[in-house]
């Protein structure tokens, strides 16, 4: 089995191409089942089984979702090899801009979209910066010229990476997508041993482990502080 | 190819001499690199520690990797000879499985092709194709060669190296900038030399095409519907380097469409033009003719359709004329 990873800021657009690439894969024979991680809430779950397509979905609930994806994406390998697709999908959301769910050798792709702003690719971390393919969405909203800076502000961030303009809505490019995500020589039988190619930040301070009052003296572990100090 | 050993020891000030694109580079990915023009580049980015690193999501390694690279695709982008002389469809198949109603299209620069058909007939397919310049491997089994060879697959994966600019129907504008600060952003993007006389012709084009003529000034967010159109023709017109434009139909308001066509072909494009619009589809030197997601029929246009095309054009004149006169707030009177 084949696993690709697709991450994005919310909304940018990942169900949409995710759902038009299987219909590309399906009609080359590929049995394709998606994972869906999220924080707190998703539909995904329920678009995917409208569309036929295998589906198990993961809340992270008070963890950071990108934390609980690394705990459980051996789990959910499993589960895919075990209902012999041959290729799974996760998507997950990425919510802090500095997280980034992707595994050394593993295909990652991540979706952004057009309406987010020239100066969005900058603020995105690892997710961007680390995907080997980047889908860009809803050129069809913006203009050509507009279409271009982004790319290229895309492309000024991550040169490495292939730089896909999809239509989420009318599915344009989501059969281009389709023919870069399964490869045989990909294959994977266990994630175990494998490792993440970017580290997420570290945390655990006193909030991630339930405290809620504000001040210094119920602060401990790794705190840091704000500069407002004027710099010069 | 410039490997990243080549550049790592070589400091900051003279590789901004020899690549002055790499400022933008560095800026996009944060680095500070103002005043540092005598350390190396290993040393800007070795300076991070661990911590830095962690924060800022910054991996030394993979920097170095990508600035090699990006200066290897700035340096074929600014060399490379990307002219496209000829475009040629070669024929698939329709949804139905049946051969296309075509033996081998070739379209040359400055030729305008007009698609007809009805709606999701595959006109989009068409246009995907071309774009990822299909070899027999996409569902139609089309297969496009660039000036009448297999093109190499840099028309498929390159960012700066796009075979198709598309200016759509929806051309709203998302930025909040003035029409000048848009275009110069637009150049920048584009590494154009002179972008101070860019911005100037392209603004005064798109006036030639408006109806209403706007300023450099003028936000473009509240220009018109006509308006952005006839900016957005004439920046891709002049600043995309894409050969082919695709044209999702020129709504008849605001615009000069016999002018916008003339201008895109003065620069030497190839235009295809998807029309409901007998005036557009008649104004193309040949039409393609989709149906059942293939292509049925290329027709060139007779001397016959161009006599119907005059009169379509001088009725089109008429309903202008009274256009601006409503809106004139004149009372219309016959003759
Ligand atoms: N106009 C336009 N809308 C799009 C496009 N792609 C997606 N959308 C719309 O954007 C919205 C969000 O799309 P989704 O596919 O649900 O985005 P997502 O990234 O999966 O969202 P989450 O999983 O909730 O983070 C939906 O309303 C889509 O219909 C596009 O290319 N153009
Ligand atoms: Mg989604």
């Amino acid at each position: 089995m084949n696993l690709v990873t697709i991450s994005g800021p919310p909304s940018s657009g990942k169900t949409s191409v995710i759902l038009k690439t299987i219909e590309a894969l399906t009609r080359r024979g590929l049995k394709v089942g998606v994972v869906k991680f999220d924080c707190l809430y998703t539909d995904d779950d329920v678009l995917y089984e409208k569309a036929g397509i295998p589906v198990k979905k993961g809340l992270s609930g008070a963890m950071c979702p990108d934390h609980y994806f690394i705990s459980n994406v051996e789990e959910v390998t499993q589960w895919g090899i075990k209902e012999g697709f041959d290729l799974l999908i996760s998507e997950s959301a990425g919510l802090c801009n500095r997280c980034s769910p992707y595994i050394k050798e593993i295909k990652a792709v991540c979706v952004i979209d057009n309406l987010s702003g020239v100066n969005t690719p900058k603020k995105i971390g690892p997710m961007l910066k680390s995907a080997d393919i980047v889908v860009i969405t809803k050129g069809d909203i913006v203009s050509q010229a507009e279409r271009e800076v982004f790319a290229s502000r895309v492309n000024l961030v991550n040169p490495s990476a292939v730089i896909m303009n999809i239509n989420g809505l009318t599915g344009q490019g989501s059969f281009e997508l389709s023919t870069l995500l399964h490869d045989e020589k990909n294959s994977v039988d266990t994630l175990v041993g494998r490792e993440l190619r970017f580290t997420m930040p570290s945390a655990l301070c006193s909030y991630c482990l339930g405290e809620t009052r504000i001040g210094e003296s119920y602060q401990m572990g790794n705190v840091r502080k704000i500069n407002l100090e004027n710099r010069q | 190819m410039i490997g990243r050993n080549q550049i790592a020891d070589r400091h900051i000030g003279s590789l901004l001499e020899d690549y002055p694109f790499l400022s933008s580079f560095f800026r996009e990915n944060g680095l500070d690199f103002e005043g540092r023009d005598d350390s190396t580049l290993n040393q800007m980015f070795g300076e991070f520690d661990e911590e830095e690193q962690e924060e800022r999501a910054i991996d030394p390694d993979l920097l170095m990797k990508q600035t090699a690279e990006f200066i290897n695709q700035m340096l074929a982008f600014l060399n490379e000879d990307n002219e496209v002389h000829s475009l040629t469809i070669l024929p698939g198949t329709d949804k139905s499985g049946e051969k296309e109603g075509f033996d081998s299209l070739v379209i040359r620069k400055s030729e305008v092709i007009s698609i007809v058909g009805p709606t999701g007939s595959g006109k989009s397919r068409l246009l995907g194709d071309i774009e990822w310049v299909a070899q027999a491997d996409t569902p139609t089994a089309r297969s496009i060669l660039i000036n009448g060879d297999v093109p190499d697959s840099t028309w498929r994966f390159s960012t700066s190296k796009k075979l198709v600019a598309q200016l759509s129907q929806n051309m709203n504008f998302v930025m909040d900038l003035n029409v000048r600060e848009f275009i110069e952003l637009h150049a920048e993007s584009r590494l154009v030399e002179n972008p101070g006389e860019v911005v100037e012709r392209i603004i005064t084009e798109a006036n030639k095409l408006a109806g209403e003529s706007f300023s450099e000034e003028t936000p473009i967010t509240s220009l018109s519907g006509g308006q952005s159109r006839a900016l957005m023709i004439a920046d891709t017109a002049i600043l995309s380097r894409s050969p082919i434009i695709l044209i999702d139909e020129i709504e008849n308001a605001g615009i000069d469409r016999k002018r916008a066509l003339n201008l895109l072909l003065s620069e030497e494009k190839i235009v295809l033009m998807a029309t409901h619009d007998p005036i557009l589809a008649l104004m193309a030197h040949r039409r393609i003719v989709i149906k059942n997601g293939g292509i049925a029929k290329v027709i060139e246009t007779t001397e016959e359709e161009r006599t119907i095309l005059s009169t379509l054009e001088e009725l089109d004149r008429t309903v202008l004329a009274y256009r601006t006169r409503l809106r004139a707030g004149e009372i219309l009177i016959k003759g």
